[in-house]
């Protein structure tokens, strides 16, 4: 009627995925909790993956599809390695925040 | 549908190709079997026993190498890994990088009064990482070698628990280094949106025939630019290269040498890798980003490590200098057609090989000194008169931080003459001068150890003592580099079709 189509295209999802991705980006960038800092690289991960979901569907190709498993090997991965990490300094510490990390400077 | 997955068939598996791979992998696997079945083994048989996994890897590479040179560049495994001298060269300097810090590994944990299997079962697996991203043919593929081996390196950094300092580096390692692996990884997806595939042939043929299949190049450029920053960060660029002194100084200094060396070889030839075959067509959008970032690099990688008080510190800066040489030769290649990228990579393979023994052999003796101060601290004031304490030692790192700088005679000067005059050959002359005045500023960095070392009274009364490991390892680091430096003909004849990259 106005040229305003509501049924959404491949493009929504990418713009949707890119806005994901900048959120991401932007917490990583502002937040002070380690574990918030990592929730948000999950975030930007999984927005790369409805890219490539998206992006496969527009091309007719299944690799798109097939490289989303990959990723999701490789998050679940580094969760366990992440987690890991800030459990053995919450031992040391009673708290962790990037400010306390602060040791290591010059 | 049902019909292809029924008639689906894995790709064809060469074998002797890849034993490299293998090796590493089944070394890994029985370390962290067998240790953890065992009673605690002798004193030092975990390390040798890592140290002799990555050496029949790289007896199997030259082997292979050997192959290669009469039968010319291949692609393994349906095309996902490429074998060629270029990748074999970086998979011998990671597996020597590896070998040589499991020895000092071995020292250092011997000092710290701890020894086990998972630290050398993590070097081989991020050694096998490392050799996927360097033989990488799909971005994919290069993904997860990138993961596998950032993976291990996090943990490596927060190894050593008894101190803060490494839980704090390994943390920080971890947010940065899965900060870049996103970038990248979206870079990856864009260009695959553009192109179609992920393999780095594909996405060159595809961009060849953009003329008749017009696409979207504003996505392609932002692909290219994401993944321009993941790799920054990982090969530590200016402005990417904050978290690289912290990295280095809190991580156990071994794991710092492996960091510095086959971390950083990986990561550079897989970034040359990816420019090279995949996006020569694009040079000219790249080529002046690279500019920018390896004169920015050789800039503040120099200039930063004057003030620093810390050795380890000073030797962070330094490397990021030496990333930024690599991107000259890359910047030379980016001047030169598909079919002939020339001196730059040929520039390269031999860089990265000589680096690597040299940071190796240079973070090795910090190891070693660092093991006399009270409580592992590398700062400068630590290596003062250890000219009159330890003369041999002092004369070892002498030479290694000579051949850093680059001075004639030592391994340096070659791999920095190659790069400098990769880039004239093609008029980077730009580039060229700030890389040498660069050379000039980073020379004063080690001259103040050098000074510290000699001229300075020692602040410590007994000498340093070398365990034995850790001098086999300084010896073999000193004799590589005074060997390429005084013959570099020695190196130099084994880069003959170095830059025939493997393409089918």
């Amino acid at each position: 009627m106005i040229g305003l189509s509501l049924v959404p295209t491949a493009s929504w999802y990418l713009i949707l995925a890119a806005v994901l991705f900048g959120i991401g980006t932007f917490g990583v960038l502002v937040r002070r909790n380690p574990l918030v800092m990592f929730m948000c690289i999950e975030l930007m991960l999984n927005a790369v993956n409805l890219s490539f979901v998206t992006l496969a569907r527009q091309l007719n190709d299944i690799n798109g599809q097939t490289i989303v498993f990959f990723v999701m090997v490789v998050a679940a991965a580094e969760v366990v390695v992440g987690l890991g990490i800030i459990v053995a300094i919450m031992r040391n510490r009673s708290s962790v925040t990037a400010d306390d990390l602060a040791e290591l400077k010059g | 549908m049902n019909d292809q997955i029924a008639e689906f068939a894995g790709p064809a598996i060469d074998w002797f190709s890849v034993s490299p791979l293998v090796v590493l992998l089944a070394g890994a696997l029985l370390l962290l079997l067998v240790g953890s079945l065992t009673p605690a083994w002798r004193r030092g048989w975990y390390g040798l026993a890592s140290a002799v996994t990555a050496g029949v890897a790289i007896v199997l590479s030259v082997v292979l190498w050997r192959d290669i040179a009469t039968s010319g560049p291949k692609l393994l495994v349906g095309g996902a890994l490429a074998l060629d001298k270029f990748t074999l060269l970086a998979t011998i300097a990671i597996c020597a990088a590896t070998l040589l810090v499991s020895l000092v590994t071995s020292d250092y944990l011997a000092g710290e009064n701890s020894d086990s299997p998972e630290i050398y079962a993590l070097y081989l697996t991020a050694a096998i990482g490392g050799i996927v991203m360097v033989a990488a043919n799909d971005l994919v593929v290069l993904f997860l070698g990138l993961e596998t081996l950032s993976l291990s390196l996090y943990l490596l950094a927060a190894s050593n628990r008894k101190r803060a300092e490494s839980q704090e580096a390994g943390l920080k390692y971890f947010i940065l280094g899965g900060f870049a692996s996103a970038f990248f990884l979206y870079g990856v997806a864009l260009t695959y949106g553009t192109t179609g595939s992920t393999r780095l042939i594909d996405i060159n043929g595809a961009l060849n025939s953009y003329i008749t299949v017009p696409r979207n190049d504003t996505l392609l450029l932002v692909g290219i630019g994401l993944m321009i920053v993941g790799f920054g960060f990982k090969v530590s660029l200016v402005p990417f290269q904050a978290w690289t002194p912290d990295v280095y100084q809190g991580s156990p200094t071994p794991v710092t040498a492996f960091m510095a060396s086959a971390g950083k070889v990986a990561a550079l030839v897989a970034l040359v890798r990816v420019f090279v075959t995949a996006f020569p067509s694009r040079a000219d959008d790249w080529g002046p980003a690279v500019l920018v970032l390896s004169a920015l690099t050789l800039v503040v990688g120099s200039v930063v490590a004057v003030v620093q008080t810390d050795v380890k510190r000073m030797l962070a800066y330094s490397s990021i200098s030496h990333a930024g040489f690599i991107l000259v030769g890359l910047e030379a290649s980016s001047h030169r057609s598909s079919a002939d990228v020339g001196d730059g990579l040929v520039a390269i393979g031999v860089y990265v090989v000589l680096y690597a023994a040299l940071v190796v052999g240079t973070f090795s003796i910090v190891t070693v000194v660092a093991r006399n101060t009270s409580d592992g601290a590398t700062s400068l004031d630590a290596f003062k008169g250890i000219g009159k304490n330890n003369p041999v030692l002092a004369l070892a790192m002498t030479v290694l931080l000579l051949a850093q700088a680059g001075v004639p005679l030592t391994s340096g000067f070659v791999a920095k003459f190659g790069v400098i005059q990769a880039a004239v050959s093609v008029g980077s002359y730009k580039l060229a001068v700030i890389a040498m005045v660069c050379a000039v500023i980073a020379a004063f960095v080690y001259l103040r150890i050098m000074v510290s070392m000699w001229l300075s009274d020692s602040t410590i009364s007994e000498p340093v003592k070398v365990p034995l490991f850790s001098a086999v390892a300084i010896t073999v680091a000193v004799v590589v580099t005074l060997a390429v430096g005084i013959l570099p003909s020695l190196l130099l004849n084994l880069t003959s079709g170095l830059s025939q990259l493997a393409i089918k």
